[in-house]
């Protein structure tokens, strides 16, 4: 019973999912050839809608999109190139609305901020790893030391059977 | 160097929070205007209440101009109505308005029953001054100096408080520039 319903649940959410994602705004716009109509799909897929700011013009269905989507297409019509169309709506509406921004002084950390992130973290990474070799090499004993160190080991034993009633094993008893 | 080393990740992660504790008090929709700084586009637009009367640039020109888009399916409008009454009464100040993608019976009545701010009203039906001036959405209020100039573009509705903040010290600044003779 419980699959069923999950099941139907399921189907339904598909379904109404694919309804809304084919709900994309479209007006009947008729280009004259193949190329203008690929030129209208990129501009209005690489302006962003002042409005609604996080959809570009292509995927809005405020009003003002649908006036700029217009304004895009009687330009295209008019034979003007995609930099003058792209220029038209920077002159009116800023910056703002390049979803690729132009490389200019306001944009250099946007453009190189995370190249310059990245090469900031391989720098610390190598010097992590640069300062753990030089810990190993340091752990490597001299001759001299070693011989020490047998000599207190040898000490410890001889000493620990003297005192043993300390140990943990005896105290069990 | 070891040491300071292992600072770095919370150095980091200070900063980052400090820029983003400050992306959280940013309003998205206060954004520089591209027209800030440049001439008023010209236009030639009919009046709301007189469609005979035709209407350019020119006709705005002399002093401090106030720019107001507004239109009856905008309750943000409607809100900002009786602000905008209050400070058509101030000296100095002429306050224009832009009747945008609306329909004129509406705007009509809406200037008859609310009041009349505005010296005159622009009827820009299909939006093409709006689109000059880079407005998408209403209430939007445009400052023009005595030359003519655009010097700010507010988004929004207009309150007591936004107008003392952010409207009285950019108007203060061009009555002395007038004053100066610029």
């Amino acid at each position: 019973m419980f699959k069923i319903f999950v099941i139907t649940l399921l189907t339904y959410l598909t379904l109404t999912m694919s309804i809304s994602t084919k709900a994309s705004p479209v007006e009947t716009f008729k280009f004259k050839d193949e190329v203008t109509k690929i030129r209208f799909q990129t501009l209005t897929k690489e302006l962003r809608c002042p409005k609604c700011q996080n959809q570009d013009l292509a995927d809005s269905n405020s009003p003002i999109a649908a006036d700029l989507r217009k304004q895009i297409y009687a330009q295209l019509t008019q034979g003007k190139s995609d930099q003058e169309i792209v220029g038209y709506m920077v002159d009116r509406y800023g910056e703002f609305v390049l979803y690729r921004p132009r490389v200019s002084s306001l944009t250099y950390v946007l453009w190189f901020g995370p190249a310059v992130i990245l090469l900031f973290g391989a720098i610390i990474v190598v010097i992590i790893l640069r300062s753990r070799n030089n810990k190993e090499e340091n752990t490597e004993l001299s001759n001299e030391q070693q011989q020490k160190l047998k000599k207190l080991l040898h000490d410890e034993n001889a000493s620990s059977s003297d005192s043993s009633n300390s140990s943990p094993k005896e105290e069990q008893h | 160097m070891n040491k300071a080393i292992r600072f770095i990740p919370l150095v980091l992660v200070i900063i980052l929070g400090v820029v983003l504790y400050r992306g959280l008090s940013l309003n998205p929709r206060d954004m520089p205007s591209a027209l800030v700084g440049k001439p008023m586009p010209d236009f030639k637009l009919t009046t709301l209440l007189d469609e005979n009367k035709t209407v350019t640039k020119a006709d705005l020109k002399g002093n401090i101009v106030l720019l107001n888009v507004w239109a009856t399916w905008c309750p943000t409008c409607r809100y900002e109505h009786p602000y905008l009454l209050d400070i058509a009464k101030n000296r100095g100040i002429t306050l224009y308005g832009i009747n945008y993608k609306d329909d004129k019976t509406m705007a009509k009545q809406w200037l008859a029953k609310l009041g009349n701010p505005y010296k005159m009203t622009l009827f820009d039906n299909e939006g093409k001054l709006g689109l000059d001036l880079g407005v998408y959405g209403a209430p939007e209020t445009f400052v023009i100096d005595h030359q003519g100039i655009i010097r700010k573009r507010f988004a929004g509705a207009i309150n007591t408080a936004v107008w003392k903040n952010e409207f009285m010290p950019l108007i203060a600044t061009i009555m002395t520039e007038q004053q100066q003779g610029k």
